[in-house]
């Protein structure tokens, strides 16, 4: 299969850089990110607070294989429909630190999109530990996650 | 066999980061890159030999002086520890793509 996501991580910047192409009229792809109920089946994890609005808030908490919870936070600095999100996001209790993330959604044709999102650490440190997060915690769990969410939803 | 060190570990310290991007430019000697920092030449010795050992610096003997260039295959590595954190989004991309793709037939039905 085609590469369709593409990662940049500049060395000796604290910013990763991540675009994708969808199969996806833009509306779809926006609402993938503002209903909670998408959230939790795409990103594999639990919505306890959504608030999209303009310094609204939100809080998921996210089940590993061993029973541990990790909880995310963040706040939504500025959105413009179908177009932009603007928002911090952290894992709590871990020293990942705090990341900006701008995410900017463009309309292709019709029926494709494309996303870009921006995330900016608190050092190149952080953004280092980061991309490293996939070894540490194994790949493969968010993924089994949402397997497991998406078979009880039907 | 020397003990062959984490790629990540040569690049998390911020004075290695500054010698990669300084040896990026052109071939240097221990000593002119010594010149761009406060630190000891020692302190940046011990720098050099960890890129060295990680595979991210090149030796190369040019007359009496020794010359560090940058190996590109060393930075091919640095490049290859993305790929993990590309295949979790592409995943989770692919989830969205076929979570929202269904959306799209419900609301034909």
């Amino acid at each position: 299969m085609e590469q369709k996501t593409n990662v940049v991580a500049e060395d000796g910047k604290q910013e990763i850089l991540i675009t994708r192409a969808f199969d996806l009229p833009v509306e779809l792809l926006f609402k993938a990110y503002i209903e909670p109920d998408f959230i939790e089946q795409w990103m594999g994890t639990k919505v306890l607070k959504f608030d999209f609005k303009k310094h609204g808030s939100f809080h998921f908490s996210t089940t590993d294989p061993k029973g541990n919870k990790i909880g995310f936070n963040g706040t939504i600095h500025d959105f413009k429909t179908n177009e932009k999100i603007i928002r911090t996001f952290e894992m709590e209790n871990m020293p990942f630190g705090v990341q900006l993330e701008i995410y900017e959604f463009e309309k292709l044709t019709e029926t494709t999109s494309k996303i870009k999102q921006q995330v900016i650490y608190q050092s190149v440190n952080h953004r280092d530990q980061n991309l490293k997060l996939p070894f540490k915690l194994g790949i493969n769990w968010a993924h089994n996650r949402l397997e497991e969410l998406l078979t009880k939803s039907k | 066999m020397k003990l062959r060190r984490d790629v990540f570990q040569a690049i998390a310290d911020p004075n290695r980061r500054a010698i990669i991007s300084l040896v990026a430019l052109q071939a240097m000697t221990p000593t002119a890159i010594a010149e761009n920092f406060d630190y000891s030449r020692q302190t940046i010795s011990k720098h050099i030999q960890i890129l060295t050992e990680c595979e991210i610096l090149e030796q190369e003997q040019k007359g009496r002086e020794i010359y560090y260039h940058l190996n590109p295959n060393g930075m091919k590595e640095i490049a290859e520890f993305i790929e993990p954190f590309r295949k979790l989004w592409d995943d989770r991309f692919n989830k969205l793509e076929s979570v929202m793709k269904s959306q799209i037939h419900e609301h034909k039905k």
